[in-house]
């Protein structure tokens, strides 16, 4: 099917339906239940699990095939973002040309940087990203205010242009929308004790985000995408059969880049503003972090990383102290003090202390991330004799240099 | 003349802090073939070391004073500091003044457990594994570190004042001849810039007039050879992590005047010591020091009003610029040794 193999095109489904009936998977408990603030079945929610995704997903093209390990991809998310808030601002509030704009610019961007940083590898690679994210993070600050607003962040504002659009309506600002379609519409469906909620610009990033998985998934299975994994493997050894690999890794950090500013055009689409704190090297990390906790160099895995965090994220950051008593209650009142002091520093805005913790326990115990996990499950389960399964598991999980 | 002066003076503390954690970095680089991301998080809990130092000098008790009331007309309530009842109202006093600098002393065993802790807890099960796994693990640190700072000292800037003996500044401009008022250079800055150069020279006399320091030289040009020779070197490299540690965190305790510490200031510094690190050539303890201190003074003069005034924004981005230039025309760095990481 769409020439993809048997197995890829089930993948294939399987994200599909989930993308489709996450509003259904993701709000399991009913609305006015104590669970309910384990939902995640709410529009900004699963915007951010889809654009963390795109993101994560084009991460991993570079890093989970080459294995050069960038540190400065959040900066094509910041030009993406800018680009696109740019296009509303004098095109029209229609999103496809500031989409469509912020891929263009981040990839013209990720040229520039991946021209010059692939001239090295390895560390020095890693670190030549990052000196250019952090020139583009302080310049977006200081000099280049006049575009990007410094610190403020830029917004839409009631005088913009918008040549092919209008400037306002009723005094206000026009909303973000496909053709008409407002991106803030929702349609709720309501089922017993359940809310559903149907969000169009959720949509709008569910059918971004199958492309984008579309075309990793052809990358991945395509002769490009062998010669990129020859690059992690060895590549010495390829530029000595002559084989010259700049080409593709370049091409390889453009895709990434393009995939970036794809999904800081997707954010401007949902949410029409852009900030220079979007572009610091603590937001790369964190798309690092989402390919690694997913499993980089598999297919799913930097969507799974990507959904996992943000929701984490939110879950964590929403739970305080009373909600903690609130859980322990049935407990004797000593115990349930003991148990919420040690939680506390973990919970609310101590979030990142978790996200560290975690960070560092799946860098050591499981560096093949979720995917890893979940087949070291699967093979408890199989009845093969070991050895063979041990030496399969290795050379998968072969070191990600 | 003044102004040139002046400008390199000014880049002479950064530049100290800066070639204090790249040297540290190289020093675990060049030991363990670790890349340690970490590395600012020490530096920070350096600086907090001279927080927590004055925060516990300054812990005080409270006395009602019945000879004297307040404004209210309440028996006044006086709070005394322990160090003052202690060792008399004088002494105590100019203990808590001096506090900063005896936080050096507080700080040296407190960074080397810390740096020991770092290294068999954690550091020793990555010397096999990739530099990438390296940097993700050594980053998920960095994070819990400076959460856990957070969380004890809040998110805000602590003012850690330097002792009074040196707050003034010293017009330095008159000791060679020039007019009055022309170069004025706060006095904590020399002495933060003399006790570096302190560090700096005690790291490298270890190091070349010590035999341990010829056996970890030994080790850091091969690592197998030393081993074969009977020598325990795993358990100088170790040393020489705690070290590292030790060196970074006194950067950061004497650092604290300069700049109010805050629990992401680790994070800041650590990519600028990065960028020298690889300027001054990976593995080389001189170039990382070198370049610690050009880069300081670069980042001086490119906030000078008349360069800013020429190329807006210069100040902020002309150390990665640099970085970007030496690493595509000289890889190895200014100083850099042939075959380190270059597999």
């Amino acid at each position: 099917m769409l020439g993809l193999n048997k197995k890829d095109a089930y993948l294939f489904l399987l994200v599909l339906a989930l993308v489709v009936f996450a509003p259904f998977l993701l709000n399991p408990f009913p609305e006015n239940s104590e669970l309910a603030q384990f939902n995640a079945g709410y529009p900004d929610l699963m915007q951010r699990f889809l654009i963390f995704g795109i993101f994560a997903i084009g991460f991993n093209i570079l890093f989970g095939l080459t294995g050069y390990l960038s540190f400065g991809h959040a900066a094509f998310l910041g030009v993406g973002s800018y680009a696109g808030v740019w296009m509303m601002k004098l095109l029209t509030m229609n999103v496809i040309p500031a989409i469509f704009m912020s891929v263009v610019f981040a990839g013209l961007f990720s040229l520039l940087v991946g021209y010059i940083s692939l001239r090295r590898s390895g560390i020095y690679f890693s670190i030549l990203t990052l000196a250019f994210a952090q020139m583009s993070f302080s310049l977006a600050y200081s000099v280049l205010t006049p575009i990007t607003n410094g610190e403020t962040g830029l917004q839409l504002a009631l005088d913009d242009p918008r040549v092919l659009g209008v400037s306002q309506v009723d005094g206000s600002i026009p909303q973000a929308n496909l053709f008409g379609i407002p991106m803030r519409e929702s349609f709720e469906l309501s089922l017993g004790g359940w809310l559903f909620t149907f969000n169009a610009g959720y949509y709008l990033c569910a059918v971004v985000m199958m492309v984008a998985f579309y075309v990793a998934v052809r990358i991945f299975r395509s002769p490009f995408g062998m010669m990129l994994r020859a690059v992690k493997s060895n590549q010495q050894r390829m530029n000595f059969t002559g084989l010259n690999s700049k080409p593709y890794t370049l091409a390889a950090f453009v895709i990434s880049g393009m995939y970036a500013g794809l999904a800081g055009g997707l954010m401007v689409a949902m949410d029409p503003l852009a900030g220079a704190e979007r572009m610091q090297w603590t937001a790369s990390g964190e798309v690092v972090l989402m390919t690694i906790l997913g499993g980089a160099g598999t297919l799913i895995g930097p969507v799974l990383g990507a959904g996992f965090i943000k929701y984490c994220e939110n879950i964590f950051s929403k739970i305080n102290d009373n909600i903690l008593y609130g859980w322990f209650s049935g407990l004797p009142e000593g115990l349930a003090d003991a148990l919420v002091f040690v939680i506390h520093p973990f919970i609310g805005k101590g979030w990142h202390l978790t996200l560290g913790i975690m960070f560092m326990l799946i860098v050591i115990f499981l560096p093949g991330g979720i995917m890893e996990g979940l087949e070291r499950i699967g093979r408890l389960f199989k009845r093969k004799p070991p050895s063979e399964d041990n030496a399969a598991a290795q050379a998968s999980a072969a070191p990600a240099e | 003349m003044d102004a040139i002066l002046l400008q390199i003076l000014n880049g002479l503390d950064k530049g100290s802090a800066y070639a204090l954690i790249a040297l540290g970095l190289t020093l675990i680089f060049g030991t363990l073939g670790v890349v340690n991301f970490a590395h600012g998080a020490l530096f920070m809990i350096g600086a907090f070391c001279a927080v927590t130092l004055s925060r516990l000098l300054s812990l005080s008790f409270t006395t009602i004073d019945p000879e004297r009331t307040d404004f209210l007309g309440n028996p006044l309530k006086v709070e005394t500091p322990y160090v003052e009842a202690w060792f008399g109202p004088e002494t105590g006093a100019a203990i808590i003044d001096w506090s900063v600098p005896l936080a050096i002393l507080f700080s040296i065993p407190i960074m080397a457990l810390v740096g020991l802790f770092m290294e068999r807890g954690l550091i020793k099960y990555f010397y096999k594994r990739p530099h990438a796994d390296q940097i993700l693990v050594t980053f998920g640190l960095a994070i819990v570190l400076q959460e856990i700072i957070k969380y004890f000292y809040g998110a805000n800037p602590i003012p850690t004042p330097a002792p009074d003996a040196f707050a003034g500044s010293l017009d330095f401009g008159v000791l060679i001849g020039l007019d009055p008022n022309l170069i004025i250079y706060p006095y904590w800055r020399i002495v933060y810039f003399v006790f570096a150069m302190a560090i700096i020279g005690a790291v490298f006399a270890f190091l070349q007039f010590t035999t341990f320091g010829m056996v970890v030289r030994a080790g850091m040009a091969d690592r197998q050879t030393v081993g074969l020779l009977g020598i325990n070197i795993d358990k100088r490299f170790t040393f020489m992590f705690a070290l590292a540690a030790v060196v970074a965190g006194l950067a950061g305790v004497m650092y604290a005047p300069i700049n109010s510490p805050n629990y992401h200031m680790g994070m800041d510094f650590l990519v600028l010591s990065f960028v020298v690190v690889v300027v001054g050539g990976m593995g080389s303890l001189p170039g990382a020091v070198l370049a610690g201190f050009l880069l300081g003074i670069l980042e001086s003069f490119a906030s000078m009003a008349q360069v800013v005034a020429l190329l807006p924004g210069i100040n902020q981005i002309i150390i990665y610029l640099v970085a970007i230039v030496i690493l595509l025309t000289r890889p190895r760095g200014l100083m850099g040794r042939k075959g380190v990481m270059e597999s």
